[in-house]
């Protein structure tokens, strides 16, 4: 391909023979933007800080806890504490990392294709959750069992798989709200101030607002998405609680994701 | 190859980019030059996908940019050079492009080398990169896939003399293998040193575009008479595009066909000489000032 019709006078290019590109797979773009996450050094130790804040819990509760009482729910409720705060976080700047260091530029003129790459950056989130929450409550059974050897007493396994398997599924629900938060705002303060406000300042004005009024302490359930979030820890859920849980993470989740994506994939990248 | 038809972006009131239409043929480097805020960037955003245009389209080797399967291997670009994660080392915004790619770790290194930064420099954390750095890093990451097509955005920004100079023929050498190269700037000089073809724009419209040599040549012949008015209206009355500053009266056309025509318009000339020295900076401001103001003068024109 060395012809062109030109109105200007040319020197014949050479002509060179070359390959069609294959289309990029979407599994190296999960492995590009996993990588992403971890090959600095504020991400690294924001990953590396699931395990260090998992030790530090495990360690404080063997330390100042009643070592008699000590079972592995404790251990799993103060491991838990500090994910519901880092996992959120982790996952608003999977996203706004790329517009507050501007590196969206690049990402999305090697790809296109923007929902692709914010695809494989949510798969990557969810899979980074569940690691980090076997992670935190490995680290945690692995302190029931020394809280075990100090006391003499045999360790309390009373976290059933159902329990295990909801604590997950809430983090994960933690997670995706930071995720939508950070596609709504593509700005990192903004959208950790966003999840707090969500998860610690709505909870309070929620009750508040129960206290006073009986309509919406009935039917809180179906709008506030924190009700039922915070009893997958501890609780078995009534299937009512279950449809409560679906509306509400439509509401909180499923929404602000689908607008946020509609506003990446509009918006200009400068 | 880049065809660009038509393009306009609007922000509002606001036309940033309007009615765009230019080629940058392969072989040839295409100096794209205007003022800052003359619609360059907006014009090379569109180009690749990043900003939407309200009209018109462009197309890179026959396609859409979002068509391209792998638009790395296709078309480098560089739109902004400090647009990286600080906390990155230059080796490793190499790597991540070059995986997203598909292409082998020895690229990196072949890269880096290509645009001479070193072992230790691309080890260092990019906040560390002095801009000439970072331009060397971007050119890096374009040329990465072995690409038909350049789109730099004011790649010669924070290189000192030598640095442009490497680039000029970095980019030549690219040229001469039949690739296509558009880089734009705002600074006169880089543009008359790097490129064959050059378009200008001005307040988002294309106000003149040639090969360097037409577009020199054009700055033509400076004329004075008497009364320049009524040398200007008579160069007019035979077709000739005029402009009047200092009491003189420049043309397009050459020394003889200005000189035959005040001749015959029985206009007696006091001087007659090619505007030399003029280069393409006069026709720079020129052109710019035109484009400042109002259409109707354009149009006329």
């Amino acid at each position: 391909m060395s012809t062109a019709t030109l109105d200007a006078p040319v020197v014949a290019p050479r002509s060179r023979e070359r390959a069609v590109p294959e289309p990029i797979p979407f599994t190296r773009i999960l492995g590009v933007e996993l990588r992403k996450m971890f090959d600095t050094r504020s991400g690294f130790w924001l990953m590396a800080s699931i395990v260090i804040a998992s030790v530090i819990a495990t360690t404080l509760t063997i330390l100042l806890g009643d070592r008699d009482e000590l079972s592995f729910d404790s251990f799993a409720a103060s491991v838990g504490s500090p994910m519901s705060i880092v996992l959120p976080i982790i996952g608003v700047l999977a996203v706004t990392s790329e517009w507050s260091q501007r590196t969206a530029l690049t990402s999305f003129t090697l790809v296109p294709s923007r929902s692709r790459v914010i695809g494989a950056k949510l798969v990557n989130a969810l899979v980074i959750g569940a690691v980090s929450m076997l992670i935190a409550l490995g680290v945690g059974a692995l302190g029931n069992l020394v809280s075990s050897a100090i006391t003499g007493n045999d360790a309390v396994w009373d976290i059933p798989a159902w329990t295990f398997a909801q604590i997950v599924l809430a983090n994960e629900l933690g997670m995706l709200i930071g995720f939508a938060l950070g596609l709504l705002f593509r700005n990192s303060p903004a959208a950790i101030v966003g999840y707090f406000v969500v998860n610690l300042v709505l909870p309070g004005l929620s009750g508040a607002l129960a206290s006073s009024q009986e309509w919406w302490r009935d039917n809180a359930g179906w709008f506030d998405v924190n009700q039922t979030r915070f009893l997958l820890f501890d609780s078995k859920l009534t299937n009512e609680e279950w449809v409560q849980l679906g509306v509400t993470s439509g509401i909180w989740i499923l929404l602000p994701l689908a607008i946020g994506l509609w506003l990446v994939m509009r918006s200009e990248v400068k | 190859m880049i065809t660009i038809e038509s393009l306009t972006k609007r922000y509002g009131a606001f036309t940033a980019v309007d009615h765009v239409s230019f080629t940058a043929q392969p072989g040839r480097v295409t100096g794209f030059l205007g003022p800052n805020g003359a619609g360059k960037s907006t014009t090379m955003r569109v180009m690749v996908g990043l900003t939407e245009p309200t009209s018109g389209h462009v197309h890179l080797l026959g396609r859409p940019f979002a068509a391209l399967p792998n638009p790395g291997r296709e078309v480098g670009v560089l739109l902004d050079a400090s647009a990286q994660h600080a906390g990155r080392t230059g080796r490793e915004i190499l790597t991540i492009a070059a995986r997203t790619m598909g292409l082998p770790k020895a690229r990196v290194e072949q890269m880096l080398d290509r645009v001479s930064l070193t072992e230790e420099e691309s080890g260092r954390r990019v906040r560390n990169y002095s801009l000439g750095m970072r331009q060397r890093l971007g050119i890096a990451t374009a040329l990465l896939g072995d690409p038909e097509v350049l789109i730099l955005d004011e790649p010669a920004n924070g290189l000192d003399p030598a640095g442009i100079r490497w680039m000029r023929d970095l980019l030549r050498e690219f040229a001469d293998q039949g690739g296509t190269v558009l880089l734009s700037s705002h600074l006169l000089h880089e543009i008359e040193v790097i490129a064959d073809d050059i378009v200008v724009i001005g307040n988002g419209r294309i106000v003149a575009g040639g090969t360097k040599q037409e577009l020199l040549a054009s700055t033509g012949t400076l004329a004075r008479a008497g009364d320049p008015a009524v040398l200007a209206q008579a160069l007019e009355a035979a077709g000739l595009v005029t402009s009047v500053a200092d009491g003189a009266v420049f043309t397009d056309a050459d020394l003889a066909t200005v000189g035959r025509t005040a001749f015959a318009a029985g206009i007696p000339l006091t001087e007659l000489r090619t505007a030399d020295g003029a280069g393409l900076e006069e026709m720079f401001l020129e052109l710019t000032a035109e484009s400042q103001r109002d259409h109707l003068e354009g149009a006329a024109a």
